[in-house]
């Protein structure tokens, strides 16, 4: 673990993370939206917590990875608990980064850094378990 | 308990929960995290729960409770039943219930993560209510939920830390294990306070345990001490007292029966004072007991009874039919019956249920009647300690404590079975007396301190009115009971009877003497009356012999004319 991330992670009162990179990040058209577009949608929110050096590169495991093997049928929000807080509790997060299939059903969750690109495409039920 | 009053106290969060505030000295520290850890089913939820509720409530500090194990539908429902209406809380604001939801099939792991969902979810509850108080129940559920315990371990110190610099008081609930503390060694982390809750059973008879294994910055009491969970939560008892500061009273109070106050330095046991009447079966200590109890009641002093052996209307049928009426105190509210069986619960849940009616009731009587139903198998030292906190805690109330004791047939009479007369300031020992073919009650003070009291073996009869002490016989076998003492009033009787007529007949005889003395008295002045006469006539006859020889002399000189003049007038000159 970084000691800058740590620093960050202590202070709840740091600034939120600007406009500009929140769509930066992908976060566009409401999810219900594009939802009832694709039937076949794979509906993906990212909790991360400030722009963190592991949220940054959570981010940019998923994109490659969607544009991969979901391209055209995802849709990624991604939430900053450092402004909602209180999104927190409804998807039962406690690791940052966190990633939810809402989805197709069931929920899953992925936590980490998805540097482990096969174990994202296993959460994601895109690979068989072994 | 006196503990010296620290220059620079560590800041304490009063817990509420009786009994724990005085084992710690205030509380929990305020302002740091506390473990409290035990098996399964020990009552940690409870007691974290008792401590946000009792917070939010009696010290307005808001409390989040962070459950990992239970629901928070589960928790309002499961602590209902104990009177915390926690739905309430939360609608005041009060209190905010966080479940959190781990499970370990639905999440994969890839690479680097930390918790900080974690503290933005409890900061973020912390800051919605402006919480003082923070319960983790049960955090080490994260080691089964989260596959990477070296991250968790650490995340896990920054959380405490993090608790710390909050400064929320932090309740962090542990699973016992063998061994350790904690199952994941939580304790690692959690060094301020460590309080461990133990559920175990001996005899059959399960008992709960609580104990301040640490408190670092400041005095505890270290002992194990039994704590119950009933419809109030949780009460612990600090009931090993530390010291002997109890006041003792001078006052004295009646024993409700008169000849047993003359017994006792003529005005009864003294206030606060922790009596025992000890006996084999059938010598009448509960009624004796019972005599006490009306006495009690009769100034208008509330008495608890706690009963053993019998229930509420045996006892009182059985003392109404000595002339002793129970009931109606009873009714009055003046005397309350507690009436249990000793196999009921375990030797604390006993001694915790007699703190908490004595609390409630706040008698300045209380009956144990017997104490020796508690001693099964090998639990006699256990017994022992029992009572020594029951007479202390009596002691300390100034409570007049009045236990009664079985002594087993052939076994010493000086000595209870569970070894606690040193405890007892004031002990009756009843006892049978065997003499003759009959047993008869006899009753002796054994030791009364502090007063100076008789030495004498009483014989005493249970009549329909009572406990009544007779008076005593002393014949060459010793003190006469039963019908030897009759035998010997009748003796006495006789005796009398004999020495009344003895009197009599000296009266008699003296009054014979003294007629005798006075005839006599009599007989003597005649005599000397009749003597005297005589002598008064042989005294006038003298006289006129003499008058005469005068007479004869003048006339013999007239005639002689021996002179002119005669010596007297008399006579004539011729």
């Amino acid at each position: 673990m970084k000691k800058e991330s740590v620093d960050r992670k202590t202070d709840l009162n740091a600034p939120p993370l600007p406009k500009k990179d929140r769509e930066d990040m992908g976060v566009g058209a409401s999810e219900t939206q594009f939802a009832q577009a694709k039937s076949d949608a794979f509906i993906l929110r990212l909790y991360v917590a400030g722009q963190t050096p592991k949220s940054m590169m959570a981010f940019a495991n998923l994109k490659k990875i969607c544009e991969e093997h979901l391209k055209g049928q995802y849709f990624i929000e991604v939430v900053d608990l450092l402004e909602n807080p209180t999104l927190a509790r409804g998807d039962q997060i406690l690791a940052i980064p966190t990633l939810v299939r809402k989805l197709p059903v069931p929920v899953r969750k992925i936590i980490g850094d998805l540097s482990n690109t096969e174990r994202v495409l296993i959460g994601l039920d895109l690979l068989p378990r072994e | 308990m006196n503990m010296p009053e620290e220059k620079m106290r560590l800041p304490k969060a009063p817990t509420g929960i009786q009994g724990l505030d005085e084992i710690t000295s205030g509380g929990l520290p305020k302002g740091r995290p506390t473990l409290v850890c035990g098996s399964a089913g020990c009552g940690k939820t409870l007691l974290a729960m008792e401590f946000l509720v009792r917070g939010a409530r009696q010290y307005n500090e808001p409390g989040v409770f962070m459950a990992f194990e239970e629901t928070e539908n589960d928790l309002i429902q499961n602590v209902a039943s104990l009177g915390f209406d926690l739905k309430d809380l939360i609608a005041r604001k009060k209190m905010v219930i966080d479940f959190v939801y781990i499970e370990r099939s639905e999440i994969e792991e890839t690479g680097e993560y930390d918790l900080e969902g974690l503290f933005i979810r409890l900061g973020q509850a912390i800051d919605s209510i402006g919480a003082k108080r923070v319960v983790l129940d049960t955090i080490e559920s994260l080691f089964s939920g989260l596959p990477n315990e070296l991250i968790l371990r650490a995340e896990l110190r920054r959380l405490f830390r993090w608790l710390k610099e909050k400064g929320v008081t932090a309740i962090i609930t542990g699973e016992r294990s063998e061994g350790s503390l904690t199952r994941y060694g939580l304790e690692e982390y959690v060094s301020d306070c460590v309080i461990i809750l133990d559920h175990r059973s001996s005899e059959q008879v399960s008992s709960r345990r609580l104990r301040v294994v640490k408190y670092r910055g400041s005095s505890h009491g270290t002992n194990e001490y039994p704590f119950l969970i009933d419809e109030d939560g949780i009460s612990v008892l600090p009931v090993t007292s530390l010291g002997l500061q109890q006041i003792a009273s001078t006052q004295r109070i009646p024993t409700g029966i008169e000849r047993l106050d003359s017994m006792l330095g003529g005005a009864g046991f003294f206030r606060g004072s922790s009596v025992l009447v000890s006996g084999t079966a059938g010598t009448g200590k509960s009624s004796l007991a019972a005599h006490f109890v009306a006495a009690a009641c009769q100034r208008g002093e509330q008495t608890l009874y706690f009963s053993f052996e019998e229930s509420p209307s045996q006892i009182m049928r059985n003392m109404h039919s000595i002339g002793i009426d129970l009931q109606k105190w009873e009714k009055k509210g003046l005397l309350q019956f507690q009436a249990n069986r000793p196999t009921f619960t375990g030797l604390e849940m006993h001694l915790t249920m007699m703190h908490k009616a004595i609390n409630a009731f706040k008698p300045k009587v209380v009956i144990v009647d017997p104490l020796n139903s508690f001693v099964m198998g090998g639990n006699a030292t256990e017994v022992k300690a029992m009572l020594m906190r029951l007479v202390d805690f009596l002691k300390m109330k100034e409570i007049t404590g009045l236990f009664t004791n079985l002594t087993a047939g052939g076994g010493a009479l000086e000595q209870t079975d569970i070894a606690i007369s040193s405890l007892i300031d004031t002990w009756l020992l009843l006892r049978d007396i065997e003499i003759s073919g009959e047993r008869n009650r006899g009753m002796y003070i054994l030791k009364s301190r502090g007063m100076a009291h008789s030495n004498q073996i009483r014989e005493f009869l249970i009549t329909d009115h009572g406990i009544e002490l007779r008076d005593v016989y002393i014949g060459s076998g010793g003190v006469l009971t039963g019908s030897a003492r009759l035998a010997q009033e009748a003796q006495e009787q006789v005796a009398q009877t004999i020495h009344d007529q003895d009197v009599e007949r000296r009266k008699l005889d003296l009054e014979r003497k003294r007629k005798i003395m006075e005839a006599q008295i009599t007989a003597l002045r005649f005599e000397f009356e009749a003597q005297e006469f005589e002598a008064m006539n042989i005294i006038g006859q003298e006289h006129a012999r003499e008058d005469h020889q005068t007479q004869e002399r003048v006339d013999m000189a007239q005639i002689r004319k021996a002179d002119a003049k005669p010596n007297r007038q008399k006579g004539n000159s011729k």
